[in-house]
């Protein structure tokens, strides 16, 4: 695949504030790739550059291997889809469909053919004729998508487009937006804070923090091998455990946890022997039994509580030195707080992040 | 209880305060005696018929609607874009310049009148239709500034922005976006701007010419030359006129609002 759209060391200054940091990022034709950070990380930052709305300060993008940093947006030919879907509240559902063919100059005959099929495909044909605000959230959001569809630009852009949305709504969204990825072929960034929607959408998540990327990966890489311990922290729920490494053969290392146990884990970057680390232990990677398994890597802790969550079993344990949290399937017995019991892990299912 | 009655024969009060003196002039339009005074002895349309036929009068009102028509024109148009600008954010010292496109509101109008004539004596516009559109503009620019900062500030930025990454233009999105957006903030203003001109005398006393009299100035010396009753008759037509005016804005505005809507 070639690579279609390239942030070539790419810094942005709001005044003295540096908020995106020499940010190399090469996106394929027809990927999807979301933009996942905290608040203030430079992601939408990034997202008004590549559309235009800012000027970085210093770097290039490239589009197609074409610089674009002096194309002005409207002849930048990319789809944005905000977070306040932004829809023309002075137009009808059908006329903020044909908005971007008419600045296409394309015929009325046309037009009305492409805007009926667009809001077919967001199953929004009925209410061609209202105004936006006869509508709900998710309808006036899928108005925006199919808006920022209708035209096919070469890229769309998405900034948090369902953070108004209600959970439910959301899931379905993402869902519908990840079947249109497939279907057309789309080139989609994503802006989001929500780990989750990134993981479900994308083909490779750039995880961001304070202006840079800390890990970029499938939602897979990012979740499972995080690089480093923002990522692990941020992308789902971890245990972290600090310890000493002790040796490091190939992909794994040996690490001495302060209370003298041994725990022989993956490895995402360089580390040497002596050095301080984390381990990143997901909890639902933990498994827990009455008698010392076969496993590599056995704590024995102690359960301090237990919560049922419904899907899953919540158990927190305690260690001689840390708290350890536990995510048992739902068939799992109970345990009640004060028995003993021994959490087990692979080597692959822990990781060494740098601390 | 004896609060709320209170209240409200103060409220009652008040308003009489403030609207006795259109009680006061308002039936002496329709009187058939010769002299602005009480009482009337019949009803006549009298002053109205003298209103439209005496020359001075005729004249008034087709000169106050030239300078009203124009005035409103050229402040809506330098509002519209002086409302613009300021919407940049990148504009050094953005509130003091608000603030100077304020000032003739408050500036008094006898210095402006001072300072207008001379300048426009200078530009050789004085006693000039020109002139009176150009000082009548100057101080109704304020109110369509207001009026129309007020409702820019009510778009959503993105939403010119989605505009814009759609394929249009700065000035397509000016024109297909922004505008319709703005239009009851721009209408109101239109409307503060004609209502301006419409009353203004003070600065009409210093620069209008014998040929640019307009109607609140003809009131204005007729009132000191004979106190005929035309003068309640052309109030009349005064009130008359803004409250049409404002009723046509006030249902624009609502038509506007009903076509986002429906």
């Amino acid at each position: 695949m070639a690579e279609f759209i390239r942030f070539d060391r790419i810094t942005k200054f709001y005044g003295p504030l540096c908020v995106v940091e020499n940010l190399d990022l090469g996106i394929d034709k027809g990927e999807f790739v979301s933009l996942l950070g905290p608040s203030g990380s430079g992601k939408t930052t990034i997202l008004m550059m590549l559309a235009g709305f800012e000027q970085p300060t210093a770097g290039t993008i490239l589009l197609d291997g074409v610089a674009i940093n002096d194309v002005p947006t409207h002849k930048r030919d990319m789809g944005v889809v905000f977070q306040s879907y932004a829809l023309f509240p002075h137009m009808s559902v059908g006329e903020n469909v044909a908005f971007p063919l008419q600045m296409r100059g394309m015929g009325k005959a046309e037009i009305g053919e492409r805007v009926a099929r667009a809001l077919d495909m967001v199953q929004l044909s009925a209410l061609a004729d209202r105004r936006p605000s006869q509508l709900s959230g998710g309808q006036q959001q899928r108005v925006a998508l199919s808006r920022a569809l209708v035209f096919e630009p070469r890229v769309v852009l998405m900034d948090e487009p369902l953070g108004a949305l209600d959970k439910q709504l959301r899931e379905q969204m993402q869902l519908d937006i990840r079947d249109l990825h497939r279907r057309l072929g789309l080139t989609i960034v994503f802006v989001t804070h929500d780990q989750s929607e990134a993981l479900t959408m994308s083909d490779r998540v750039a995880v961001f923090n304070k202006g840079k990327i800390e890990q970029i990966g499938t939602p897979r890489q990012v979740y499972d091998e995080p690089a480093t311990r923002f990522v692990a922290e941020f992308i789902g729920e971890t245990n972290l455990v600090e310890g000493v490494v002790e040796t490091v053969q190939g992909e794994e290392a040996t690490v001495r946890l302060p209370s003298g146990v041994q725990i022989v884990s993956a490895i995402s970057g360089a580390v040497t022997s002596g050095q301080p680390v984390l381990l990143s232990i997901r909890p639902e990677r933990v498994d827990l039994t009455e008698t010392r398994g076969e496993a590599r890597n056995v704590l024995e802790t102690e359960v301090t509580d237990s919560v049922y969550q419904g899907d899953h079993l919540r158990v927190q344990l305690q260690n001689a030195a840390h708290p350890l949290i536990a995510k048992l399937g739902r068939k799992s017995r109970e345990f009640q707080p004060g028995t003993k019991v021994y959490a087990a892990f692979s080597a692959r299912d822990c990781r060494v992040v740098a601390s | 209880m004896a609060i709320k009655l209170g209240k409200l024969v103060f409220a009652v009060l008040a308003i009489l305060f403030l609207v006795a003196p259109l009680i006061a002039i308002l039936p002496l339009a329709f009187t058939s005696s010769v002299i602005l005074t009480y009482p009337i002895p019949s009803w006549s349309l009298r002053w109205f018929e003298e209103l439209f036929t005496a020359d001075a009068w005729r004249r008034a009102i087709i000169n106050s609607l030239i300078i009203g028509t124009g005035t409103t024109l050229l402040a809506t148009v330098l509002g519209t874009a002086a409302s613009l600008g300021l919407r940049n954010r990148l504009i050094f010292f953005r509130g003091s310049i608000r603030t100077l496109f304020l000032l003739p509101m408050v500036v008094p109008a006898v210095v402006l009148g001072v300072g207008m004539q001379v300048l426009l004596a200078r530009f050789g516009l004085a006693n000039s239709y020109a002139g009176v559109i150009i000082a009548h503009t100057v101080v109704a620019v304020p109110f369509v500034v207001v009026s129309i900062t007020g409702a820019l500030a009510g778009i959503d930025e993105r939403v010119e922005r989605a505009a814009e990454s759609l394929g249009a233009s700065p000035a397509t999105v000016f024109r297909r976006v922004t505008l319709p957006l703005a239009m009851p903030g721009v209408l109101s203003g239109a409307v503060l701007a004609f209502a301006t001109s419409l009353d203004e005398v003070v600065l009409t006393l210093f620069v209008a010419g014998p040929n640019q009299r307009t109607l609140a100035r003809q009131m204005f010396s007729s009132i000191r030359e004979n106190i005929s009753p035309a003068i309640a008759a052309a109030a009349f037509l005064f009130i008359a006129a803004t409250l049409l005016v404002g009723f046509v804005v006030v249902l624009s505005r609502f038509m506007l609002r009903k076509r986002q809507q429906a």
